[in-house]
């Protein structure tokens, strides 16, 4: 059985299989780094202690119950909220120095897929694609604007959308949609909030299976903030989980489901 | 009662050095590159364009209303000949730029306080921030630009309606040529009234810009604060305008006027 427990557990050290882990993780590249993360709103005191790493190439998922401060962990890595202390170190570089010239080139490398996917509704659903290649990108070749277009719609299976209104859309198409217009970039992480929230469970696995393979296709790195078991069963190459403002258990989906821990059991336990 | 006080104070305070910021963040982003032109026209059609038809109807109405008002009493005095100039100074100094800035906060200011909430609610401005794109100055630069631009021409445009407005409300209780009404109107109105009214327009159209792009920006989240949003950019706006027309109508009597 492999589990461990961050934080204070991970600390003492007696389980020599986590130790093996922790040296293997060592070994790999890291492309977020988060140490000591807190975050607070008023006196509500959301990140305690937060410390996590993504390495290139996974697939991590947090797992938590609602309201524990999983959004705001991606939110602040992209200082769409400002940390209260900590360090975020993205790429190696520490978030919340850099200037807006530096979170601007650090951005178009992040894809963030919004809980409710966040598409311009006054725009059709071609010009929510082009918006990033136009004004982020500055692309002026038209030809290559549409190939991307058409590409990434094929990739996400709606290649005929390109002309719909985002209120055409159910929200299953929606949340393809917003991955598409996230991946249109080639961004090198993706940041999943929630992606399969509101959905029914059929789309819910289709846009998980979909999250795995564009993963693999575009070589992307993935933190997916969630609360469905399905999605993370799915998607996970690594989960930890949340409770109470900060991570308290790491491993894959078969080694968290085994788990003893009564917190870590009350994830699993859900119908 | 004490604490009360300090709260009030203290969120007095955090919104005058909110709204400081917010302009600092819109005058810096004028100057950044990548402006979208293309935005600020489609902006200026929204804002100008679709609003000719409200402004136009009030610029009439205004200058008839302000004519059969007047008339009776001008009459009483012999005085009926001065009906032209009046309508002319009193739309073209006052009246018109004031009426039709607030008819624009109400049009205008909730429109964008209610687009921009919207879009704070459902995480677009996020969406777009996070992106890497300058959602400042593509969302608000370009209002805030576009009402500057558009309020005072639809000023002007309404003032010149006014005119045929009064000049229609005139033949309703009289008969006056089209030709002797605009040479009388016309013969009132220097460039010393036309120029304090034009500027202050301006103002007005920023105004309007400014609080309908600011209260929506910093909506809060949910539905209820888009509605929250429109309405506090219509009252704010509106506030806003009286205000500077106060201060528009001192310094044009202390600069043009002695």
């Amino acid at each position: 059985m492999y589990w461990l427990i961050i934080n204070e557990h991970m600390e003492t050290g007696t389980d020599t299989k986590a130790k093996e882990k922790k040296q293997a993780a060592n070994d790999k590249e890291t492309v977020i780094e988060i140490r000591h993360l807190k975050k607070s709103f008023g006196s509500n005191e959301v990140l305690k202690d937060i410390n996590l790493d993504l390495y290139k190439g996974e697939n991590l998922v947090v797992l938590g119950k609602s309201g524990e401060g999983k959004s705001v962990t991606i939110k602040c890595i992209v200082r769409l909220l400002e940390k209260d202390s900590g360090e975020i170190k993205v790429f190696g570089e520490e978030v919340g120095s850099m200037s807006d010239a530096e979170l601007k080139k650090l951005r178009i490398r992040i894809g963030f897929l919004f809980q409710s996917a966040a598409l311009y509704d006054s725009m059709t659903v071609r010009d929510n694609l082009e918006f990033p290649l136009r004004k982020v990108l500055k692309l002026k070749d038209e030809a290559e604007i549409n190939k991307r277009v058409e590409d990434v719609l094929e990739s996400v299976g709606l290649p005929d959308a390109a002309d719909k209104l985002p209120s055409d859309l159910s929200g299953g198409m929606r949340k393809r949609i917003g991955l598409a217009r996230t991946l249109i970039v080639n961004p090198e992480v993706m940041l999943y909030d929630e992606p399969t929230t509101g959905l029914d469970t059929i789309t819910s696995e289709e846009i998980s299976e979909l999250i795995v393979k564009l993963q693999k296709k575009y070589q992307t790195s993935s933190i997916i903030i969630t609360h469905d078991l399905s999605c993370a069963k799915i998607t996970s190459d690594r989960i930890v989980i949340m409770n109470d403002g900060a991570y308290i258990a790491e491993g894959t989906f078969d080694e968290l489901k085994e788990s003893k821990d009564e917190n870590v059991c009350a994830f699993f336990k859900q119908p | 009662m004490s604490e009360s006080y300090t709260a009030s104070r203290n969120k007095f305070l955090e919104e005058v050095g909110n709204q400081t910021s917010f302009m600092f963040r819109f005058f810096r982003n004028i100057f950044r590159g990548g402006f979208d032109w293309g935005e600020l026209v489609r902006q200026c059609y929204i804002i100008g364009y679709k609003s000719i038809g409200l402004v136009g109807i009030t610029g009439v109405i205004l200058g008839f209303v302000l004519t059969l008002q007047s008339l009776p009493t001008l009459k009483d005095f012999g005085a009926e000949s001065y009906v032209p100039r009046m309508v002319a100074v009193s739309v073209v100094r006052e009246i018109g730029p004031v009426i039709i800035a607030l008819i624009c906060a109400g049009k205008i200011a909730s429109s964008i306080g209610a687009e921009l909430g919207s879009m704070k609610v459902t995480e677009q401005i996020e969406a777009m921030e996070v992106s890497g794109a300058n959602a400042i100055q593509y969302l608000v630069v370009t209002r805030i630009i576009a009402c500057t631009l558009m309020i005072p021409i639809l000023t002007l445009m309404a003032d010149a309606l006014a005119l045929v407005g009064g000049y229609v409300g005139n033949n309703v209780g009289g008969d006056v040529s089209a030709v002797l009404f605009y040479n009388k109107s016309f013969s009132a109105i220097d460039f010393v009234d036309l120029i304090p009214s034009f500027i202050k327009s301006i103002f007005f159209g920023f105004a309007i810009g400014f609080v309908g792009c600011y209260k929506g920006y910093n909506s809060d989240r949910g539905t209820e604060s888009v509605g929250v949003a429109a309405n506090s950019a219509v009252v704010s706006a509106s506030l806003w305008i009286i205000v500077i027309d106060a201060i528009a109508v001192q310094l044009t009597s202390v600069l043009a006027y002695n």
